[in-house]
Formats: C-alpha cells, sequence, structure tokens
C-alpha cells in the first residue's frame, strides 16, 4: 500500500535492574541504537513520541539526543504507552507531517508492587487506604473468574510462566534468564491466589525505541524493513472487567483488548490463523491466558490444551513471547509496548538467534493491555 | 446505639444496626453504580439518584491479599505484623459487583457463588486508639 510505514530502527537498552544508569539515560542509549540501526541522525527525525511513567519527561531525552527544535510530544497512556507513542508515529507519517518519527519509551520504578494513588484515578481515597486498589489484586480477580467460566486450571497459569522463563534462558537479553521447574512455580509464595510470586512480572527498569519511515523508501535505510500493517489503541467500553473497578455492571461487555485486536485485524487484512509470531501482555500468568482468547487465537477454554500440547511454544504452531515476554524482562511502564515490537521486528528479520522462531516467519502481532482499561495492538509484516 | 467510624461514611447506611451499602441509579437507563456517581457511563445521562444496594450477595470472584500493600494502605501493619485478607466482587441482587475485603481468608472456606452478607470490620487504629471500619462481606448466617 503506498500509504504504508515501516520500522527501520529498533533500539533496546535490556529490562531489568541498573543502579548506576537514570531510567531517561537508558532510553537515550536505546534511541540511539535505533538511529544506529536505521542509519540516520537525530537530526533527521521530524517528530517523536515517547513516555515513561517513573522516570520524568520522555522530552528530557532531547538533552541527551540534541536540540534541534523537532517537536517532541510527551505520551502517557499506563502500559499502552508504547504502543500509543508507535501508533502516533505511525499516523504522523501517514498524514505527511514527516518521513522520520521515532516511537521511544524508558522507565525506572521502584522495587515491588506498583502503589497509585486513588485520585490519580478518579477514584476516592477509601479504595486506596482499605487495600483494595492493588493491579495484582485485579489480574488476581479476573483470572479466578475467568478459570471458573471457561474450565482453566492452575496447571495452565504454571504452563505460562515456565513457557515464559524457559524462553528467557535463551534471550541474551532477558532479565530473568533461569529456566524454573513447574514444582518450584506451582509452590512459589502466594502473592494473590489464583496467583503466585513466579507467575507475576516485576516493575523494572530498560528502554526501548523505534524509527519509522514511509514504507516505499524504507529499503535505501534498512535491508529488512517491517511493514506497520496495524497499529490501534482502544479503551474501554461500560461494563468490561477493568482494573481499579470498585464495582462492576451487572451486564458485562468485552475487554478493550477484544476492540483493539479486531480492529488491528480489519486495517491490515489478515485474520489471527495468518500471524506467525505473538506477543501477549503477560503482566501475570492469567492475563496471558485470557490475552490468548480475547485476541482471538484461540476459544475460550482452549487454552489448557494448547499450553499443555506445546503449541505457544518457540516451535510451536502459536509461538507466544519468543524473549520470555513481561514475566521473564520485567516491565518498565513506558518501554514494555515498544520492547514487544522490537522483539517481533527481531523475529522477522530473523536475528533472534536460539529463541528464532523456525519458517521464516512473515507476520508478527502485539499486544499490551494496561490501566485503567487501555489496549494497544500492532501487526507487523516482513 | 452509635455506629462505629468509618473510612468512608458515604458508602454505608443503617437499618437498626444492619448496615446497608449505597450506590446511585441512573434515572434514564437504570444502570446501577457504586460508589455514587453523578454520570452514567452508559448512557451518558447526569440524572442520578441515590440507590440501596442492600446487604445481601453471592460471591463472584475472589484472592487473598498475600503481602503488605504499600501506601496509600494504611492499616498500620508492618510487614510483621500483617495478616492475609480476602478480597472479592460480590454479586449483589440487583446484580451490580461490589469490590469488598472478605471476612475469609482461608482459600478453603471460598467458593465462588456462596451466599454472603454486608458487615463492619475495624481495618486500623487511629493515633488515640479509636478503630475505623471498613466495609467486608462475610458468610451468611445459615437461614
Amino acid at each position: 500500500m503506498a500509504n504504508d510505514v515501516a520500522i527501520i530502527g529498533i533500539g533496546l537498552h535490556p529490562f531489568g535492574r541498573h543502579d548506576a544508569l537514570s531510567g531517561r539515560a537508558q532510553g537515550a542509549i536505546a534511541l540511539r541504537a535505533a538511529l544506529k540501526d536505521a542509519g540516520i541522525g537525530w537530526d533527521a527525525v521530524g517528530v517523536a513520541y515517547g513516555g515513561s511513567h517513573d522516570a520524568g519527561n520522555a522530552d528530557a531525552l532531547c538533552n541527551d539526543l540534541g536540540l534541534t527544535g523537532l517537536p517532541f510530544i510527551n505520551v502517557a497512556n499506563g502500559c499502552a504507552t508504547g504502543g500509543s507513542a508507535m501508533a502516533s508515529a505511525v499516523a504522523a507519517i501517514r498524514s505527511g507531517m514527516t518521513e522520520f518519527a521515532v516511537a521511544v519509551g524508558f522507565d525506572k520504578h521502584p522495587r515491588g508492587a506498583f502503589n497509585p494513588h486513588p485520585r490519580d484515578w478518579g477514584l476516592p481515597d477509601w479504595y486506596g487506604e482499605t487495600g483494595l486498589m492493588l493491579t495484582t489484586q485485579f489480574f488476581a480477580l479476573k483470572t479466578r473468574r475467568y478459570m471458573h467460566e471457561h474450565g482453566i486450571s492452575e496447571e495452565s497459569l504454571v504452563r505460562v510462566a515456565q513457557r515464559a522463563f524457559r524462553n528467557g534462558a535463551l534471550n541474551p537479553d532477558a532479565w530473568r534468564r533461569r529456566e524454573m521447574s513447574y514444582a518450584e512455580i506451582a509452590e512459589s509464595m502466594p502473592v494473590n491466589l489464583p496467583l503466585r510470586q513466579y507467575m507475576f512480572c516485576n516493575p523494572a527498569e530498560g528502554g526501548a525505541a523505534l524509527v519509522l519511515c514511509p514504507a516505499e523508501i524504507a529499503k535505501r535505510y534498512h535491508p529488512k524493513p517491517i511493514i506497520v500493517k496495524a497499529a490501534v489503541v482502544r479503551t474501554r467500553h461500560h461494563g468490561s472487567f477493568e482494573v481499579f473497578s470498585p464495582a462492576l455492571a451487572a451486564q458485562q461487555a468485552p475487554a478493550p483488548t477484544v476492540a483493539a485486536s479486531r480492529a488491528a485485524f480489519e486495517q491490515a487484512g489478515v485474520g489471527p490463523r495468518d500471524i506467525d509470531v505473538l506477543q501477549l501482555q503477560d503482566t501475570d500468568s492469567g492475563s496471558e491466558v485470557i490475552h490468548m482468547a480475547e485476541n482471538g487465537f484461540c476459544e475460550h477454554g482452549e487454552q489448557e490444551r494448547l499450553l499443555r500440547d506445546g503449541d505457544t511454544e518457540i516451535d510451536g504452531r502459536l509461538p507466544i513471547n519468543t524473549d520470555g515476554g513481561c514475566l521473564a524482562n520485567g516491565e518498565p511502564i513506558g518501554a514494555s509496548g515498544l520492547r514487544q515490537v522490537i522483539e517481533i521486528c527481531t523475529q522477522l528479520r530473523q536475528q533472534a538467534g536460539a529463541r528464532q522462531v523456525p519458517g521464516n516467519p512473515r507476520l508478527g502481532y502485539t499486544h499490551v493491555y494496561g490501566a485503567p482499561g487501555v489496549s494497544g495492538v500492532t501487526i507487523l509484516q516482513r | 446505639m452509635s455506629h462505629p467510624v468509618l473510612a468512608c461514611p458515604d458508602l454505608i447506611r443503617f437499618e437498626g444496626d444492619a448496615p446497608h451499602l449505597v450506590g446511585s441509579r441512573c434515572d434514564e437507563c437504570g444502570e446501577v453504580y457504586f460508589p455514587a456517581t453523578t454520570s452514567c457511563t452508559r448512557c451518558t445521562a447526569t440524572r442520578m439518584r441515590t440507590h440501596d444496594l442492600g446487604r445481601q450477595g453471592s460471591l463472584w470472584s475472589w484472592t487473598i491479599q498475600g503481602f503488605l500493600p504499600k501506601a496509600p494502605y494504611d492499616s498500620g501493619e508492618t510487614p510483621e505484623t500483617f495478616k492475609p485478607y480476602g478480597v472479592g466482587y460480590v454479586e449483589m441482587t440487583c446484580g451490580i459487583k461490589v469490590e469488598s475485603r472478605l471476612t475469609v481468608a482461608d482459600e478453603s472456606r471460598l467458593k465462588i457463588g456462596m451466599p454472603l452478607e454486608l458487615t463492619l470490620i475495624p481495618y486500623r487504629t487511629t493515633a488515640n486508639g479509636g478503630e475505623v471500619f471498613t466495609f467486608a462481606f462475610r458468610p451468611a448466617a445459615s437461614v
């Protein structure tokens, strides 16, 4: 398509804990790597979209990269910050605003669970003070209900985590690189049952960046440009089961993920069966299980069999989170969605080394979900 | 009698000594909200009325909070004194599911569908020793 947009540069500062580096420094390292990959200078970039949740304004990156006067838009969209930055960069290029756009994210979170403040989310103080405003609780409550309605057992929760750490062990950039036994995960500390310690990802640090340009000129800059077939962000509808909800409506509505996924497939003109490699938001094992069906990759309840039969492994029919996902990489909120895109680009470029999906994958998919009910989906093609 | 000091007085009304949850209901489409809101996210109307959600429900989903939450949680506990507590969504008679603490934190005693009733539990102590209560659901007394 004449109006297609391509990714010509990817850059990652590995996620994890980096005491000596600020979040912004990690973002700058990722951004310089992406520019180098694209073979262009920062002064060629016509617009940048970037975000961090806990590590300051992304626009401060200009103080590192250079004060070129470009429009730099700070993005603050929770876990969908990276997806939103990328969707905005794609739209900017499609509109003819610029040839080269950047999407960048970085973060550096304190250790332990996130502690959001109710007023920032339009909620009353008592909701936090009385111990109800925890993301881990939401994931557990949604997972418990889903297991009840669709016949998913704890075995699936263990298998998701086991595969994440297995893939992480193959990824030199992953934070958690140790494989874990079934028993080690199944018997780990109960955090919010049915979810246990090793079924949750941890807040972390890191940076990720993309350089994009019109597809028609992309080969001048990179021998293997990746075409963005869709980049969609959607927010919740009334009645969907969302994080930070003091109550849920009597009549349930589908999650924003369902809407984002459908719109992305429609834009790309492909379906779930066409996807060769995918990233699904795995803040916890239960979320990944739910997201498999919400994104259209299986029927509700079918996950148990797919996970047991190895279909979601690197050499399976539906390889999920080949770099270890959030579980093995941790979650720096601002950068997390862009890490997913970078992993799919790496797979489609056939540069994933020990974790490379066999069979020359052509189409990839990424999905993020975050508070207070926002989802971002991309479909990428080599 | 005097009622207990609540962390969230606007959420509770008493019928005698029995606490009821208070929310709101949309005048236009009838959708029910908890806590009370000033507009309807379903139909976008802005005429809302106070609505009594009652005190009976059934367990719709549950978890057990296994670690001490950071601030703004203000129970005053430390990691050493922290006691895990139950959290659930409770489906009320009108269909709305209310997120609440549960008096039970034992996984063998929690089952989706079990009947529950509203109660008030002390969850922190003030500097001068007074207890502050919040709402919670407990297994319903057998009839």
